[in-house]
């Protein structure tokens, strides 16, 4: 995983039980004139366990898909010249059996002028109109977390870049300069099984992925630009990504070594009212500059990518999202007659989603489900969670990750030997 | 278009003063409430307490500031609201272009910091709870008077007693409403939802409210649902009016990074 530093799991335990009766102290109102409340800090966070198994046997991974324990601190303060924040986990794990600190967030923000904004450091980024699917959203993603249940906060993994924004009337600009390559936190192999191109077959810790990642400070740097404008509450976004693919989209010549290609990406959104819910489509044309041709069997073809999505109210706190998305290969003939051995892609990848969403009890209980279904892959991928406020401190949840598909290669029918359910509990301060 | 609402407004209180002992019409009435309840000033801001208590007694509670600017008086206005607890809604922000026209929803959009997320919000249905609490958020957000027809069923030596009953029934879950308007300050004290079977089952009341800046400004208010048992209350501290909030400070950008003005 991309900068989450290990520390001893020993490390993680104290840190773990130092911290929690510090903040719940801190927390609490009647301790005017400690320590934190002099400060001028704002200081919050949480404390979560949560565990959870495989429903199938795995013969690469462990029983165990998640189970840790773990503090969240976020530390936020503000000035007349801008804000500092600061969050951080610290986590001990129970299936890498490791202590982790994965530093979520770090950043200085600033408003020089009326009309930029700039905000500097670790920062989690995120833009585009798409749920839960990404296209011109080309930002770390941390898709074991997803993958394992852990909150859905932990997909956006964090960035350390430089983030200018700047404002007028005709149209808004963000640009992101990220000045060493910040992959996706993918699947590896490390807890998640997946389908391995050069074995062909299922494999996991028998077969971790090895990359060759661009490494290198201001050489293998990323930039991201998104011009915006909004025309009466329609959202309307042009975007433009010059990098690499965010996971592995290719191997070395040897095979030894997966490899993140470069990628441009020019695209556009829009979002806005239509009937009594909300619509959005957004495209995206995936230059894999690496390979323009298409014939290079080990690095992915150039794709266009499309999405439309519609939300709608569909009873009182009773929420339903619908998606379709389109992956298309572009030099399909040029894959096919240079493509390895091993089952082929097809041209086109659809995907559908269904989100569902009901609020229950004064809103205190949450139950949702989120469907991919590809008609095409013939795969499914099914996330539901209920989480319930026990107080305005204490949430409970529980959910599962269900995997299946006809195919043991396909997007996600190859993680089916991964379908687990979880549950956990947190304590926010 | 502001200024042409005010000189109507001032020329209103004018005349009413001059034919001081005589009752208004029921729209002058239901107008200068409706005025009164949310449009009070150019633009305003207050802290936000709210304390929810179940059937069973148990608490919950929230905390946020509101920022308010009107587009016009009476017709569109934009919200802003900066969470401040419980925790796990910590620095959200929520922004909603109010459409005072029935027949337009309003626009609105929540920022999920941890995920760096701005997410267009898709309720059309404007009678759910206003963050799990008994409130609605069509109370905080004011009940457009096109919606309903008003009768004047009662004048009290205090107050003016008005009977809303909505245009379209099947929209809502009650059959009528009255509201007791002050008589001198407009002020909506009390308000009676009646079921289907007209039976009382939901109250607002307006149990504090002081004169901030010359505007008389209800400063607690408690919701009661005789149904379910739940009751909230919600205290409104640090209000001020015509603070010349920004035209721009109720975009994206703003929702991403609140302003100052939120914050504090």
């Amino acid at each position: 995983m991309s900068r989450v530093k290990t520390i001893t799991p020993l490390l993680a335990i104290v840190l773990i039980s130092i911290a929690l009766p510090t903040i719940v102290l801190a927390s609490d109102e009647e301790t005017e004139g400690s320590f934190f409340s002099d400060l001028p800090v704002e200081m919050n966070g949480f404390y979560e366990m949560r565990g959870g198994y495989r429903m199938q046997n795995d013969k690469y991974e462990k029983d165990m898909s998640i189970m840790e324990s773990r503090v969240q601190l976020d530390l936020f303060s503000y000035f007349d010249w801008g804000d500092l924040k600061f969050k951080g986990d610290v986590y001990g794990d129970l299936v890498t059996e490791k202590g982790y600190f994965d530093m979520r967030e770090a950043n200085i923000f600033t408003r020089p002028t009326d009309f930029m904004d700039v905000k500097v450091g670790r920062q989690i980024l995120t833009w585009g109109t798409g749920d839960l699917v990404f296209i011109n959203d080309l930002f770390p993603k941390d898709w074991q977390s997803f993958f394992i249940g852990r909150d859905t906060e932990y997909l956006k993994a964090p960035s350390d870049a430089a983030k200018v924004s700047l404002f007028a009337d005709w149209a808004n600009l963000d640009i992101i300069y990220t000045p060493r390559f910040d992959h996706d936190r993918f699947i590896r192999g490390e807890r998640i099984s997946y389908w391995n191109v050069n074995l062909l077959r299922l494999a996991g810790q028998d077969a971790v992925v090895h990359t060759d990642k661009p490494n290198d400070w201001f050489r293998d740097s990323e930039i991201a630009a998104r011009l915006y404008k909004n025309i009466d509450n329609y959202e309307l976004a042009l975007y433009g990504y010059h990098g690499y693919w965010k996971s592995p989209a290719g191997q070395n010549i040897t095979r030894t070594q997966a490899v993140f290609p470069d990628l441009n990406v020019y695209g556009a959104s829009a979002r806005g009212t239509l009937g009594k819910g909300i619509a959005n489509a957004e495209i995206g044309y995936y230059e894999s500059t690496d390979d323009l041709s298409g014939k290079d069997p080990l690095i992915n073809n150039s794709e266009m990518r499309y999405l439309v999505g519609y939300t709608q109210e569909i009873g009182k706190d009773f929420t339903m999202g619908l998606q379709y998305y389109i992956e298309q290969m572009l030099d399909f003939s040029a894959y096919k007659r240079y493509r390895p051995p091993g089952p082929a892609r097809d041209r086109d990848r659809h995907l559908v989603t269904l989100r569902l969403t009901k609020l229950l009890m004064n809103q205190n209980l949450r139950c949702s489900l989120f469907t991919y279904f590809s008609p095409s892959d013939k795969d499914v991928y099914m996330r539901p969670n209920v989480n319930y406020k026990a107080s305005d401190n204490v949430a409970v949840e529980v959910g599962g990750n269900i995997f299946f598909g006809d195919y043991p290669n396909t997007f996600f029918g190859q993680f089916q030997d991964n379908t687990n359910i979880y549950a956990g509990l947190r304590y926010s301060f | 278009m502001k200024s042409t609402w005010m000189i109507a407004c001032l020329l209103g209180l004018g005349l009413s003063s001059l034919a001081a002992g005589q009752t208004p019409d029921v729209q002058t009435i239901v107008n200068k409430a409706n005025i009164v309840a949310y449009y009070q000033g150019e633009d305003g801001k207050a802290s936000v307490h709210m304390t929810i208590t179940n059937k069973q007694g148990q608490k919950r509670e929230r905390e946020f500031n509101i920022l308010r600017k009107d587009v016009a008086d009476g017709g569109d206005q934009k919200y802003f609201v900066y969470f401040k607890k419980p925790p796990d809604v910590r620095r959200m922000t929520y922004m909603v272009h109010k459409h005072a026209d029935p027949g337009k929803d309003d626009d609105r959009w929540l920022y999920l910091p941890a995920l760096s997320l701005v997410k267009r919000i898709a309720a059309s249905d404007k009678r759910t709870s206003f963050v799990g609490s008994d409130f609605l958020y069509e109370d905080v957000s004011g009940r457009s008077l096109e919606e309903d027809t008003h009768e004047l069923i009662e004048t009290t030596d205090d107050y003016y007693v008005v009977k809303n009953v909505p245009k379209q029934p099947d929209s809502v879950e009650f059959s009528y409403y009255n509201v007791s308007i002050d008589r001198k300050t407009f002020v909506p004290t009390k308000m009676d939802f009646y079921d289907k079977k007209g039976k009382l089952y939901r109250t607002i009341e307006s149990t504090k409210v002081e004169t901030i800046q010359d505007f008389p400004t209800v400063v607690t208010s408690v919701v009661t649902n005789l149904q379910t048992g739940g009751k909230t209350e919600m205290e409104f501290k640090n209000v001020k009016y015509n603070i010349k909030l920004k035209d721009n400070l109720f975009t994206e950008r703003y929702l991403q990074r609140p302003p100052r003005e939120a914050m504090r």
